[in-house]
């Protein structure tokens, strides 16, 4: 059988704009996010599944999801 | 999502029980202090924003009513609110407007002027709030703190509730002066090392 091969999607933080509300952080299904330094929101994308949750609450609406090949 | 909610998940009630108290006691405005003092402590000297990230009453409180009460329109907040320029213009305007608030204390206290029984909305409207005002065993001076941070409380409330209703639930937090004022303590000595 091949193997399914579909876009992946994961969430991208646009970190200058970041305000390290964390709004983000309570969201996550994954706990992939995180507050870095209280400076800015980072993603690991080996756990974000790209539900886009944290998008949809982020109040500063920086957070993007993107398709990703693999 | 965490499976379970912790303590400080809860903190939203300490936030509302707040704003009801100054309706009845003005006095109880002295404990919005510790909304000021606790998130600098932690940025200053743990160098995160875990007040804002964990504790924070009134950021729940907005995550809740415009979340689970539906009251949020779910937009997104314009571009310029979420600029530098807006960011750190509101925070030096909010310092200034806390520092008159200080001088008008320091008036009372010294005798240069009387007690203003009033909670002063947006820094413009005065309205009268003498029915939560009882005397006080210290001085009229602590009296007039109390009256001049519960009106910057209550302000900071009317904005953040509008701003919920117009964009995202929690959009204060993206112009609100004690998360940019951490986050910039934690620029700066996240630097230093
Ligand atoms: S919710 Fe948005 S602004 Fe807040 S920390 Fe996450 S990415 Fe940054
Ligand atoms: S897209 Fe979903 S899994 Fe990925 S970081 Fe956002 S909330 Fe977490
Ligand atoms: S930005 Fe302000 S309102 Fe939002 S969580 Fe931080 S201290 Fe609370």
């Amino acid at each position: 059988m091949e193997p399914i091969r579909r876009k992946r999607k994961k969430a991208y933080v646009e970190e200058k704009a970041c305000v390290a509300c964390g709004c983000c952080v309570k969201v996550c299904p994954t706990a992939a996010v995180s507050i870095w330094k209280g400076i800015m929101a980072k993603v690991d994308r080996s756990r974000c599944v790209g539900c886009g949750k944290c998008a949809a609450e982020c109040p500063a609406s920086v957070i993007a999801i993107r398709e990703v090949e693999g | 999502m965490r499976a379970e909610k912790k303590w400080y998940d809860y903190l939203w009630i300490a936030s509302a029980a707040y704003l009801i108290l100054g309706f009845f006691n003005i006095m109880f405005a002295w404990l919005g202090l510790l909304c000021f003092f606790i998130p600098l402590l932690i940025s200053v000297f743990k160098g995160n924003k875990g007040y804002c990230n964990r504790y924070c009453g009134r950021g729940q409180l907005f995550s809740l009513l415009g979340g689970r009460f539906g009251l949020s329109g779910k937009r997104d907040i314009p571009g310029w609110m979420k600029s530098r320029w807006f960011r750190y213009g509101f925070l030096i305007f909010f310092f200034v407007m806390f520092f008159q608030m200080l001088w008008t204390t320091w008036l009372v206290f010294a005798g240069a002027s009387d007690l203003s029984q009033t909670v002063k909305l947006l820094w413009t409207v005065r309205l009268p709030w003498n029915w939560a005002y009882h005397g006080t065993l210290i001085h009229e001076g602590a009296a007039q703190f109390a009256f001049g941070f519960y009106s910057v409380m209550l302000t900071s409330t009317i904005l953040g509730l509008v701003t919920m209703v117009l964009f995202k639930p929690r959009s204060w937090c993206v112009y609100c002066p004690m998360g940019t004022m951490t986050q910039l303590i934690c620029r700066v000595k996240n630097k230093e090392k």
